[in-house]
């Protein structure tokens, strides 16, 4: 899965940020954590607290609603895959961005706690308009809905962090959003890529 | 944001402060950011619209509120929307919507006028 690969750029965020390079390597190796450059970038975010800059109230509630949409975006992607309406190859679509948003989740999740928090559960029941998804295409443009509004919680997300380095983390999860709706776009026939602005 | 929509916000902030006619067909367009924490009728990340104007702040039955909303003391119209949509954090410090806001007079006007209209639409009296 290329989502496994370790970019250049994290290892060269790790570089910048040598003492604490030992305790993040147990951190993410012990969780078995995908060293993406959003993860780096989410637990790079916990040293800059550590240095007293900023209470982490404001960003940790942030996370916890990112983390709460993701969970229900995981929960959602089960409901699409079980349906029995998709076929392959968009069931595989619906299982890689599923895990795409469970990577968020996890990350999320851990920031959240490396900020002295405590990051929301997933809820035992979800409510999905089912009723309204009788059809393959119906699946699709309910995810492509949630995808979008994922992309627009992200860009409202990025300029509301005190800290940059989760500015920056939420921006990187808004390029995997974007690249969801855009995929489920084409998947249904419509313009991919509709516009040169996301809003 | 576009750049016309970037000059549109400079333009509104210096307009006179009437209040503006929102278009509930483009408002509708606008909510589709809303669409991965809130749905018209039922709960989730956010809490539900349906009923939204002329409710309480922090009052929906089933819905875990931050205690600075359960504490903001006003009822949804459309000037209160307007103040909380430019700027959630601002507005109510503590809210769980960790959201910029919408920044365009307009678009807020437009995103306002589709919530009142849904909230007379089948979608919200079936509920
Ligand atoms: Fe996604």
């Amino acid at each position: 899965m290329s989502s496994r690969i370790q970019s250049p750029d994290a290892s060269l965020s790790l570089a910048s940020d040598a003492p604490n390079l030992e305790t993040r390597r147990s951190f993410l190796g012990k969780s078995g954590l995908v060293l993406s450059g959003a993860a780096v970038a989410l637990l790079a975010g916990r040293d800059v607290l550590a240095k007293g800059n900023r209470p982490a109230g404001s960003d940790v509630n942030v996370l916890n609603s990112a983390l709460g949409a993701e969970l229900e975006a995981i929960a959602a992607y089960q409901v699409g895959a079980e349906s029995g309406l998709l076929q392959k190859p968009v069931l595989n679509l619906a299982v890689t961005f599923q895990g795409h948003h469970k990577e968020h989740a996890d990350v999320l999740a851990k920031t959240i706690i490396k900020l002295g928090g405590q990051p929301v559960s997933a809820k035992e029941k979800y409510t999905f308009p089912v009723e309204t998804l009788k059809t393959q295409s119906d699946v699709l443009r309910f995810a492509a809905m949630l995808e979008k509004g994922a992309v627009s919680a992200y860009l409202g997300a990025v300029p509301v962090f005190e800290n940059r380095d989760l500015a920056k983390a939420a921006a990187s999860i808004l390029g995997d959003e974007a690249m969801h709706w855009a995929i489920l776009r084409n998947a249904l026939g419509d313009a991919p890529v509709p516009a040169a602005f996301m809003s | 944001m576009s750049a016309a929509a970037v000059l549109a916000v400079v333009v509104g902030a210096a307009a006179a402060k009437g209040e503006l006619t929102g278009d509930p067909k483009a408002g509708e367009a606008i909510y589709a950011r809303c669409f991965a924490c809130h749905a018209l009728a039922y709960n989730r990340t956010g809490p539900k619209h349906c009923g939204l104007l002329g409710r309480r702040a922090g009052s929906v039955a089933g819905f875990e509120y931050s205690a600075a909303m359960k504490r903001a003391n006003w009822v949804w119209n459309r000037q209160t929307l307007d103040r909380f949509l430019a700027d959630p954090l601002k507005a109510v410090p503590g809210t769980t919507m960790g959201y910029a806001g919408v920044k365009d007079r307009q678009e807020r006007a437009d995103l306002i006028a589709y919530i009142e209209q849904a909230g007379r639409s089948e979608v919200c009296r079936a509920r």
